[in-house]
């Protein structure tokens, strides 16, 4: 337990830099990320990381030309990016000019890409002082073995990436939300579809030194995609995105140093595949949890509504109301009908003592008034300004009477003139409507 | 290049038996707009296929595909969940299920070092050079073990795809009509997604997985490009993949050795999605009816089509007013009220002259009589829209000759009778000029406007 907490907590100088520096990317990849799922581009990051390797393997190949070992890191991370780059802008070309769709552009770039860098790497094997051990850690990322020059180059790559971000915050905001319209106001799309795409290949190259190419992309998406269910501001989505990716990165990062076998960069994603899963069942915007309740609560209403309307029109055509007779108002069964009678009587809506019959109380008529005032000034509004036939308004008008506010009934009545108090049923009041 | 008989051969063989098993079910996730699901699917069968070694300890073919499988359903279900429920965009939700699950295989795969020898890199790669050495006796044949596999998963394809091809077909192109004649559109989904998981699995330990991506998605995008026929697309597409196979391995054992005298061949299945990439490229630029190249020729002769209409018309507007077009002038009208550029505009005058529509006169540019003729009709269907659009559009005067200038281009006879009734028949357009009566002989009575009125 004491080693824990001393590496939790950075007291031990070898997973502290591994720490800040998977921190720092953690934190650029979230808020980089959240602007490529928006833009619904969150695949590209595959593409981008993918297409590194042919990058990495050419620009090892000219530099061994040019007569070096071809182990100039700096070099090899700009044939990295400039590859992919070149990758990412190949996909929007082939989609732009093709009637093939993004997945297969994507696809076929990336397979491609990939190819060549395997094949790349395969001719470089063969060189005589090809020995390709410092490229192999581009595939599978060598976090634990990041040396003290890594983590600060990481650093500065990602405090760089998080500062363009946020200069370039409002024209990315617009650049995701509406593409068009921010074409319209004259800013220049195509050109901001290239930098954010710049952005996500410094993430990826970047990346691909803590956790590999083929786990970088996790860093991308999975942190962005498990802010998006605790908010709606982008603003937001990027900072809890940034602290999402953050808190994987050290967890992981503990723990692969705790544990024997634990390949880092694996464990930063399958932790932030966890938070992602519990942002998923218990995000406070968009989470299951919630809109289950929310569902639920708005099922609940429509429920009681129903069971008043009924009551209502059944007392209006036959004076007195049976359970039996609601039963034939509306598909529901008759335990339905008894659970819904049970709720009103709870509320106060139905008086209680009255066996079979059913009676409204004085809350419950205001209720049921109100209801039923709806449905009819909807139907009402159908038949006069929508042109349906009397006898099909009724199952449009069930399904929006549960949701007219009182702006929108004030307006029904002005358009409706006079007959706005509590009309009269347009239509014969029968047995089960649909 | 050394070719040995035998080993060389196997290699395409069994390249080429990989793709045509990745092309069917490619074929239908390409047209369904899930080319990624390929790369999810392969990536995430990691740790299906470790559980598998878990199992049963060995690198059994039956249970390494049972784990790969399920992994690929599970992918298949779980993207599908995240993407509905979870209201997450279908890219981001297929992104967020693979990259965890193949984490997940990873660790697992380390975890289990010391027990399984299963290298990651194996299943990255697939080891395609090494297949025809490990061989199994089939139907009396000494053949490698890869072959009777391969083979399998095709013809199992290809009773899949026979058996379903209307299914697929309809619910690929539109789940809705395909919910509505009954058919379950879904459970097609899931048969394909199987598919697929089942071909990623059996082609991995001879392509790898990355390679398999690209059998799945290049060859159907390829024959997508030049067919626009699913039955001809899937024919094709497995011309491309065998075609990509048969390339690859022959690039991968000579083109090294042009480059460097120590390198003699690099990695077989590296160099087939380059190969294959090539030809869709080929097919990008070259394709019959949806290539580059024929498009970019369409836009030109359509661009010349129209300049040389203009210069038409504005020769016989010079005429009109008596004035004479220099060869020099003709182009700075051209660039200025025509928006054409100096190849366009040179291109519509080389036409122009090669149809006899126009001659030179010293240095002016004159109408021939047939000239004139095109010429009248170009004028005619300007001026009739420009009062179309005034009359009947409610455009202000000043602003319809820019519509004018792009709708003459495209408006036939009839539409030019069409429009004379529409106007009532008047003899002048908005700006006061007059609309030149129409050829008499292709054109019904009512639509002939009395000349010199």
């Amino acid at each position: 337990m004491d080693t824990f907490w001393r590496v939790l907590l950075l007291q031990d100088y070898n997973t502290r830099l591994v720490v800040i520096g998977t921190v720092l990317l953690g934190i650029a990849a979230g808020s980089v990320g959240s602007l490529l799922l928006l833009r619904k581009r969150a695949l590209v990051g595959d593409v981008i990381s993918h297409a590194t390797l042919p990058g990495v393997g050419v620009a090892f190949l000219l530099m061994v030309m040019m007569g070096g070992t071809g182990r100039w890191s700096i070099g090899l991370l700009l044939g990295a990016a400039i590859a992919g780059v070149l990758a990412a802008a190949l996909v929007l070309l082939i989609k732009r000019t093709t009637m093939l769709r993004d997945d297969a552009a994507m696809a076929i770039v990336m397979s491609a890409a990939f190819g060549l860098g395997i094949a790349l790497l395969g001719v470089i094997q063969d060189l005589p002082n090809g020995n390709q051990a410092g490229l192999e850690s581009i595939i599978y990322g060598k976090t634990a073995s990041m040396v003290q020059a890594d983590a600060i180059g990481i650093g500065i790559a990602a405090i760089i990436v998080i500062l363009i971000s946020a200069a370039l915050y409002k024209e990315f905001r617009l650049l995701c939300f509406d593409d068009h319209f921010a074409g319209s106001q004259g800013w220049p799309v195509t050109t901001l579809d290239l930098a954010l795409l710049l952005l996500g290949t410094a993430v990826t190259v970047i990346g691909l030194q803590a956790v590999g190419l083929i786990l970088v992309l996790a860093f991308l998406i999975i942190p962005a995609a498990a802010a998006r269910y605790w908010t709606d501001r982008l603003v937001i989505m990027m900072v809890i995105s940034s602290l999402l990716g953050a808190a994987s990165a050290w967890f992981g990062v503990t723990i692969s140093a705790l544990v024997p076998r634990m390949p880092a960069g694996a464990v930063i994603v399958l932790s932030a595949s966890a938070i992602f899963m519990l942002s998923l069942v218990l995000g406070s915007r968009r989470g299951l949890l919630v809109r289950l309740i929310r569902a639920r609560g708005i099922r609940h209403r429509t429920n009681r509504q129903h069971i008043l309307r009924a009551i209502w029109e059944c007392e209006e055509t036959s004076g007195k109301v049976c359970r039996g007779d609601l039963l034939k108002r509306r598909r529901w069964t008759q335990r339905e009908v008894d659970r819904l009678l049970r709720k009103a009587r709870s509320r106060g809506e139905i008086e209680s003592a009255h066996g079979e019959e059913v009676v409204l109380t004085e809350t419950g008529q205001e209720a049921a008034q109100v209801v039923v005032r709806n449905h009819r000034l909807w139907e009402l509004f159908l038949i006069r300004h929508a042109d349906i036939a009397p006898t099909h308004v009724d199952r449009d008008a069930d399904e929006i009477e549960h949701v007219l506010g009182v702006e929108l009934v004030q307006e029904l009545e002005a358009a409706l003139g006079p007959e706005g108090s509590l009309p009269s049923s347009p239509h014969v009041l029968g047995e089960a409507s649909p | 290049m050394s070719w040995m008989n035998g080993l060389d051969d196997w290699i395409i063989v069994l390249g080429a038996l990989a793709a045509i098993a990745c092309v069917l079910p490619g074929t239908f996730l390409v047209l369904r707009g899930m080319g990624m699901m390929g790369d999810a699917i392969s990536h995430a069968v990691l740790p299906g296929i470790a559980l598998g070694f878990f199992v049963s300890g060995t690198r059994d073919n039956v249970w390494m595909f049972l784990g790969a499988a399920i992994a690929g359903i599970v992918t298949a279900v779980l993207t599908q969940f995240l993407h509905r429920m979870g209201r997450l965009e279908r890219g981001a939700a297929m992104g967020v299920v693979f990259t965890s699950l193949f984490a997940l295989g990873l660790v697992m795969i380390v975890q289990a070092a010391d027990h399984v020898d299963l290298d990651p890199n194996c299943v990255l790669y697939g080891a395609i050079e090494l297949a025809p050495l490990d061989t199994v006796m089939f139907l009396g044949m000494e053949v490698p073990r890869a072959f009777p596999v391969l083979l399998v998963v095709c013809l199992i394809n290809l009773v899949i795809i026979l058996l379903f091809y209307k299914e697929m077909v309809i619910s690929s192109f539109d789940p809705d009509m395909a919910r509505s004649t009954g058919i379950h559109s879904g459970l097609m989904n899931q048969v394909l997604m199987v598919m697929t998981a089942a071909t990623c699995v059996a082609c991995f330990e001879v392509v790898g997985s990355i390679l398999v991506v690209s059998l799945l998605v290049i060859p159907a995008a390829t024959a997508r490009l030049i067919s626009d026929r699913l039955s001809i697309v899937l024919v094709l597409a497995v011309i491309v993949g065998v075609i990509g196979a048969g390339l690859g391995h022959i690039s991968a054992i000579t083109v090294p050795s042009w480059f460097s005298s120590d390198v003699e061949d690099t990695s077989t299945s590296g160099m087939m999605a380059v190969a294959a990439g090539v030809l869709f490229a080929l097919a990008w630029v070259l394709a019959p009816r949806h290539g580059l190249l024929v498009l970019a020729i369409h836009r030109i002769r359509l661009r010349v089509r129209i300049v040389s209409e203009d210069v038409l018309g504005f020769l016989f507007r010079f005429e009109e007013r008596g004035e004479s077009m220099s060869v020099h002038n003709i182009r700075q009208t051209l660039t200025s009220l025509a928006d054409a550029g100096p190849l366009a505009s040179r291109l519509a005058i080389v036409s122009l002259k090669r149809r006899r529509l126009v001659y030179r006169e010293g240095s002016v540019w004159k109408l021939s009589d047939a000239g004139r003729a095109r010429a009248v009709e170009v004028v005619r269907s300007h001026r009739l829209w420009e009062t179309w659009l005034w009359r009947q559009a409610d455009l202000a005067a000043d602003h319809v000759h820019g519509q004018a200038m792009r709708l003459e281009h495209v408006t036939d006879e009839r539409m030019r009778a069409e429009l004379e009734i529409q106007t009532g028949s008047v003899s002048q357009d908005p700006h006061g000029r007059p609309i030149p009566a129409g050829d008499s002989e292709g054109e019904d009575g009512a639509a002939a406007s009395p000349p010199g009125d």
